[in-house]
């Protein structure tokens, strides 16, 4: 067990607490970027993917794990990133100018969303939002002139400094250093005012309010910088793609984002990274599993959705604070090893909390 | 005139399917403020239990119904007592998330059972009606009636019978309703059970102009637009929705081809744009 002895106000600040946390971050992300030397093509692309549910989650756990706003359409900002950057290297910019266009457009789009939506609350924002996709991906069929329609649209590789990049390994880097660069900024807000006054906006919005903090304003934060990571990671998903339908960006889409970021442990950064290597792991996962059952189950239609639904219910109703939490509780527990004490992290006896006054 | 006629009870009838299913939503959620996003599920699967029952082991139509909505009664108090229960008071996200989940197994489960092969119930009530030079199909006009006979039930439920007093008190102040000896428990294990059996109503009706499969479920998703439109805790509200977006669906889709798909929720975004609380607010302020 380490004791942490502080001397600075500052140290409470910093982003890595002690040498253990430098030496082991540090260490990852060596490895993360040096993956392309071990593995090859598959195994590059399938990582790629998970980088890129990675930068997703991370837009919704802004506003979904630290605001609490619960936000059912979020692939209508992949979608948004997904199509403005297509079509900005389309018409022949570079991707210098195509993937801040597609962060600030589904930052328009996350601004449109979030002003009606910032006097919402719960279930009619999530209602809201879900809405919101179901338009986005009706219009990205119906304007073929830039989407295509359904018809689909295929999409130019990134260019930087009129070098294109083709290779699997350049893109996988490509996104691992724009991941980074998020989640530092990502890090750096949440020890802002901003991010503290969004964690108050999130366990009691009349509390916070009594302390001075503007919800409304807040929340709208809240919705621009998830919808511009969103869209980031929008404009990566197309390049994965290569190749460009609305029906991509469908519902479930967004509730696949949803149930990364539970898995992994709302609230927390760590839990969005456990969710997209749980999720991406889990796709291949399933489909290696059905072809070693016998065919009678195996074969059966529609057997993923239902092991993917049987897993979210589980966590859920079993460990609400998903593989980040269920890993706070093992590493405490070797930690204070003779004296750990289960009921620590025993949940609170939850009464039914009204909205309604009458 | 006449064309606009049979929009509008295409429309109703329509609507009225909504609006049962958007009744479902709205009991759970004032029953314990759980938004049920399993409630097209459970019609789909509904629909399903009523072809079994009826189709595949050749009950009696008139036997077969009842029979489903016991069924789905009883499989709606299940969901609630052995999983659902679990989340109460958990915040809203959870339990958005667990009634997804529970609806992508339902999804999964119907098409595992029945396939993805569309399927049809032989419904008694067939032919057309015409007057006033609207023809009109009879199992839309019988959806008409059996909505109104249900609301009326339910009225006089909720108005005279014990139960449905009781759920009423459980949905104004559980705890209130549980010093006055009210077993707060049960009451809301029945509300699923009704609410199951409501929505599985809905499906039965339904099944003669959709065909049955799986991805019916995902009319759930106008049914809540129809309970927004509505007002979330106002069960006339529900109706008035489910008839609202009914309405709406067939008018888009004649005149304005292009957005028939959005319309709805470009309706439900104004609407909830204007009065965040629903047209029909009972919400006032979030308590701390």
């Amino acid at each position: 067990m380490r004791i942490l002895f502080k001397t600075n106000y500052k140290q409470d600040l910093n982003l890595a607490k002690h040498g253990g946390h430098r030496f082991w971050y540090g260490l990852l992300i060596l490895v993360l970027f040096a993956v392309p030397l071990i593995f090859d093509g598959y195994y590059i692309g399938e990582a790629t993917r998970i980088l890129i549910y990675a930068m997703a989650g991370l837009g919704l756990m802004v506003l979904t794990g630290f605001t609490g706003q619960v936000s059912l359409g979020h692939a209508a900002f992949l979608a948004i990133g997904a199509y403005t950057n297509a079509w900005f290297l389309a018409q022949g910019f570079s991707s210098f100018v195509a993937l801040p266009m597609a962060a600030l457009l589904s930052m328009i789009g996350g601004l449109l969303v979030a002003i009606p939506a910032a006097r919402m609350s719960g279930i009619y924002l999530a209602i809201a939002t879900l809405a919101f996709a179901i338009i986005v991906e009706d219009v990205a069929g119906h304007l073929s002139s830039i989407t295509g329609g359904n018809r689909g649209m295929m999409v130019d590789v990134p260019i930087l400094f009129g070098y294109q990049i083709w290779e699997s390994w350049e893109l996988y880097l490509f996104v691992l250093s724009i991941l980074v660069a998020a989640t530092l900024a990502v890090l750096n807000i949440l020890r802002s005012p901003l991010g503290r006054a969004m964690i108050a906006v999130r366990e009691s919005e009349v509390s916070s309010q009594a302390l001075g903090v503007n919800p409304m304003k807040i929340k709208v934060f809240a919705f621009t910088v998830s919808a511009a990571i969103t869209g980031l990671a929008g404009a990566f998903l197309a390049h994965y793609m290569s190749f460009l339908t609305p029906q991509i960006f469908g519902i479930l889409l967004s509730i696949q984002l949803l149930l990364m970021i539970v898995l992994g442990g709302l609230g927390t950064v760590h839990g969005v990274f456990f969710g997209a290597v749980l999720i991406g792991l889990l796709e291949t996962g399933i489909s290696i599993a059905k072809d070693s059952l016998p065919s009678s189950i195996g074969g059966l239609p529609g057997i993923e959705p239902f092991i993917f639904g049987a897993i979210l219910v589980g966590v859920i109703a079993f460990e609400p604070t998903g593989i980040y939490g269920r890993w706070i509780k093992i590493r405490s527990y070797m930690e204070f090893f003779p004296v750990y004490r289960r009921k620590s992290f025993k949940r609170q006896r939850a009464y039914l909390k009204t909205e309604r006054l009458r | 005139m006449n064309e606009f006629l049979q929009l509008l009870i295409v429309g109703i009838s329509q609507g009225c399917i909504y609006g049962l299913m958007a009744l479902g939503f709205v009991m759970i959620y004032k029953a314990t403020e759980m938004l049920n996003f399993a409630q097209g599920d459970m019609m789909m699967l509904g629909s399903f239990v009523a072809w079994t029952l009826i189709m595949d082991l050749g009950m009696p139509f008139w036997l077969g119904v009842p029979a489903t909505l016991i069924i789905m009664a009883l499989f709606g108090a299940l969901v609630d007592i052995l999983i659902v229960r679990r989340v109460i008071g958990q915040p809203q996200f959870a339990v958005i998330i667990l009634t997804l989940g529970l609806g992508i197994i339902f999804r999964a489960a119907a098409g595992m059972i029945w396939g993805q092969v569309p399927l049809t119930i032989d419904s008694p009530i067939s032919g057309f009606s015409s007057f006033y030079g609207i023809v009109i199909g009879n199992e839309r006009l019988a959806i008409i009636a059996v909505t109104a006979i249900l609301i009326a039930i339910l009225w006089a439920y909720f108005r005279y019978s014990k139960w449905g007093i009781a759920m009423k008190a459980t949905s104004q102040n559980q705890l209130a309703a549980y010093y006055s000896g009210i077993p707060v428990r049960v009451i809301i294990s029945a509300v699923w059970a009704v609410a199951a059996a409501i929505s599985a109503l809905a499906g039965i009706l339904l099944a003669p102009i959709t065909l049955i499969e799986p991805m019916n479920g995902l009319l759930g998703i106008k049914a809540f637009a129809a309970a927004v439109i509505g007002g979330f805790g106002s069960m006339p509200g529900a109706i008035l929705g489910g008839l609202i977006v009914g309405i709406i669906e067939p008018f888009a889709a004649a005149y304005v081809p292009a957005v028939k798909g959005s319309m709805i929720y470009v309706v439900m975004l104004v609407v909830l744009a204007l009065r965040p609380q629903g047209l029909f607010a009972q919400m006032h302020k979030k308590k701390l």
